[in-house]
């Protein structure tokens, strides 16, 4: 089923597709409408063109995918479901995201990971294809952040300033030839070994084969692995009074 | 060290002719306090650890204990009072930030108390509220601007979503974490009961009280603890937490130690890690960022809940409450700086905001000039203690006031401010199961109810006197109220004459 979304606002558009009988739906000429697929349990749906903010928030089972980019809080506070964009995305890309995956050809902005955490049966994923902008696994609590720097030259910095700030828990993988970001002291880092590839493989098989990569042209450089540093936890001291 | 020696704030007092040594007081203590001596033969106590709970006092069976106040002083000054002392020495010592819990506990006005409420004499006869009916009733949520009808000419009656309240008082946020699971369960008992809503906090929502949804109102703050689908499904609103009235501008962190067991599902965090709730959603820098929040909640769940928007009272609250009305949320409840806290720094929550009364009088006033008052309805809270307090701030302009000290003193909070410990003896402000089990929840909600339905009837009786026999007939009633000894601009403020006017 395709909805054309020409001249279609979000609460038009979104109301069309979460009414849509069928569960296989294409979106077409999407043009910032937000919120698609607000807290949407069993849908598959393919978007054409460029959705607006907060794609896929409170997600809750459906699968989407953007041929284009997305913009910003895509995934917010996802808990389960999967999306996969074959361009960029914005700023605060799966804020407080609980379950399910998000696939990312490109770059992500701002702040992309921010507050994940892992409960249970539910593990969030998410996978860059190329860079992360600041503050990435801000707050992070659980889950995994992959960063692959595809195409980037080998002594870029893919994830710029303050990577894992407030950082207590899960785990971010980078790969890049050497690290030259600056961590903050709530970041433990180190290089991954075969383990902690094996943790991966399986997400990094899923980006090759959503983006037809070969997988090795991202073999070629290791993995640094950043988890939370549990000498100097982020916390403020409190005495009571 | 001798430097850090301070001397206890209480005394333990036990009239050793009436103590029977049964020894309840040692078992009621969480603090540790008492203990018995079996070479003396004698209850004793260790009075530096005591908080002043009243929990032994209230139990011993002989009346044999009380506690007072520490006579051993420093040597008198009225700039560094011993308060002002010992927090040096606590902080000389640890490095740290001081910590502390409920709400602020210094000498600020208390405007409320200098307000006064009219009543009919000779003209407009008052009404006999035993006898006539009395409508308390109140629905918060955005009221249309104008009257619209259909081709036939009939009115159109689809309002946006509304809360129907049977009288303007709600709990305010206490999440299941700060505060017990047979407190949460008396709340939404008597929430239910009484025809209004308790709150979840931003500690997520327990699937046992997933049965009380519709007098839920579900929030969701920016750690975005336990919340999905299902929960935003359940509220009867949602409520977007921005700030606090105890610490405006500073979140939450609930050390891992506290998240175990059901506080840990109700999250939706593994048990032991930290729940960190930063002060600002960093997703929201602006109105139109806000409005994204709002809008993303309303899409989530097709536009049939109000969304409220939780702010502390702050300086420029009225320009903020004037932005949130125009971010589509339906509801703003704005919290003044004496709102209770589980925990708080000290300096923050005696320091940070401004009092509610002229937060609220001067949003109202600022969303009617704006001519945009009907697009929100206003919840005022952060102190409300008795039903005179609710007559005044639905006078200044408030729909609805939010309580949640004032719950809790009903469930036997004694106030002693060390909620941030987690060994409340009253059962409310604690996770251990044994002290949990002290607070019964069917006597704890019927507590509630009475404290309600009390407030209720004297809220009629304040109306019956003033000849109003409709709360709506009160809200923004100014000329209903007059100060006594505050100043022009504190009047003019408040939007209300002095007495006597
Ligand atoms: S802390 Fe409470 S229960 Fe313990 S001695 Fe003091 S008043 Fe009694
Ligand atoms: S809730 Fe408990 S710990 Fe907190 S002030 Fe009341 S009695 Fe004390």
């Amino acid at each position: 089923m395709v909805i054309d979304s020409k001249n279609l606002d979000f609460q038009e558009l979104n109301r069309r597709i979460k009414t849509c009988e069928s569960l296989d739906i294409t979106v077409s000429g999407c043009l910032g409408q937000r919120f698609l697929a607000a807290g949407l349990k069993d849908k598959n749906i393919t978007i054409e063109g460029t959705p607006g903010n907060a794609l896929g928030a409170y997600l809750h089972g459906a699968n989407l995918t953007v041929i284009g980019n997305a913009q910003d809080a895509t995934g917010d506070t996802m808990n389960d479901g999967s999306i996969v964009v074959y361009g960029s995305t914005g700023d605060t890309c799966g804020y407080a995201m609980r379950g399910g995956s998000i696939y990312i050809r490109g770059n992500a902005g701002y702040r992309a990971g921010i507050h994940m955490k892992a409960y249970h049966d539910k593990f969030p994923v998410m996978v860059i294809g190329g860079k992360a902008g600041s503050f990435l696994g801000e707050y992070q609590a659980g889950g995994v952040i992959i960063v692959l720097g595809l195409g980037s030259a080998e002594n870029e910095n893919i994830v710029s300033n303050f990577c894992g700030t407030g950082m207590h828990g899960g785990t971010i993988y980078i790969r890049a030839k050497t690290l030259n970001a600056k961590f903050p002291p709530q970041v433990r880092v180190r290089e991954a070994e075969k383990e902690d590839l094996a943790k991966i493989n399986t997400y990094i098989d899923k980006f090759c084969m959503l983006f037809s990569v070969p997988r090795n042209t991202i073999d070629d450089r290791p993995f640094w692995v950043l988890t939370p540093n549990t000498d100097n936890p982020y916390k403020q001291l409190y005495v009571q009074n | 060290m001798a430097i850090d020696f301070l001397y206890p704030e209480f005394e333990v007092v036990r009239d050793q002719s009436r103590c029977i040594a049964c020894r309840v007081c040692e078992r009621q203590c969480a603090n540790e306090v008492h203990s018995y001596d079996e070479d003396l033969k004698l209850m004793v106590s260790d009075e530096s650890r005591c908080v002043n709970c009243h929990r032994c006092v209230s139990l011993c069976p002989t009346r044999a204990l009380k506690i007072i106040k520490s006579p051993h002083t420093f040597r008198e000054n009225a700039n560094w009072t011993q308060d002002a002392i010992q927090e040096v020495y606590r902080q000389a010592n640890s490095g740290a930030v001081l910590l502390s819990s409920m709400g602020n506990p210094k000498q600020f006005p208390v405007y409320w108390d200098k307000i006064l409420i009219n009543a009919s004499q000779v003209t407009n006869p008052s009404i006999d509220p035993l006898r006539e009916p009395m409508e308390t009733r109140v629905f918060l949520g955005k009221k249309p601007t104008n009257i619209t009808r259909d081709q036939n000419g009939k009115i159109k009656t689809d309002l946006p979503p509304q809360l129907e309240l049977e009288l303007p008082i709600l709990f305010s946020a206490m999440s299941y974490g700060s505060i017990s699971y047979n407190a949460h369960e008396s709340l939404a008992r008597a929430a239910v009961e009484m025809g209004t809503y308790y709150n979840t906090g931003e500690g997520g929502l327990h699937k046992d009280f997933y049965k009380y949804g519709a007098h839920t109102i579900v929030q969701v703050a920016s750690g975005r603890f336990g919340v999905h689908k299902d929960y935003l499904e359940q509220g009867a609103a949602i409520e977007i937490k921005m700030g606090q009235g105890a610490k405006p501008g500073i979140g939450g962190h609930l050390p891992g130690t506290k998240i175990t067991g059901d506080v840990s599902a109700t999250r939706m965090i593994p048990e032991g890690t930290d729940a960190i709730s930063p002060a600002p959603h960093h997703d929201i820098y602006s109105i139109e960022d806000l409005r994204q929040l709002v809008y993303s909640l309303k899409e989530a769940t097709e536009y049939k809940k109000p969304i409220i928007v939780k702010v502390a009272a702050v300086h420029n609250i009225a320009a903020i409450a004037s932005g949130i009305a125009r971010s589509g949320a339906d509801i703003i409840a704005i919290d003044g700086f004496r709102g209770g806290t589980g925990a708080a720094p000290t300096r923050i929550r005696d320091n940070v905001g401004i009092p509610i009364e002229l937060a609220l009088a001067s949003v109202d006033q600022r969303l009617r000039e704006e001519g945009i008052r009907n697009e929100v309805s206003l919840i005022a809270g952060g102190s409300i203690r008795n039903s005179a307090d609710v007559v005044k701030a639905i006078a200044l302009g408030a729909d609805a006031v939010y309580i949640a000290t004032g719950a809790l003193l009903a469930l036997g909070c004694h106030l002693c401010r060390t909620c941030q410990t987690g060994k409340c003896n009253w059962g409310i402000a604690t996770q251990r199961p044994d002290l949990v089990k002290r607070l019964n929840p069917d006597i704890g909600c019927r507590r509630l109810i009475n404290l309600l339905t009390a407030w209720e009837h004297e809220i009629k009786e304040f109306m019956g006197g003033m000849g109003i026999n409709s709360i709506e007939s009160l809200k923004g009633n100014r000329l209903m109220l007059r100060g006594v000894g505050k100043k022009k601009k504190e009047l003019s403020i408040l939007g209300i004459a002095h007495a006597g006017e």
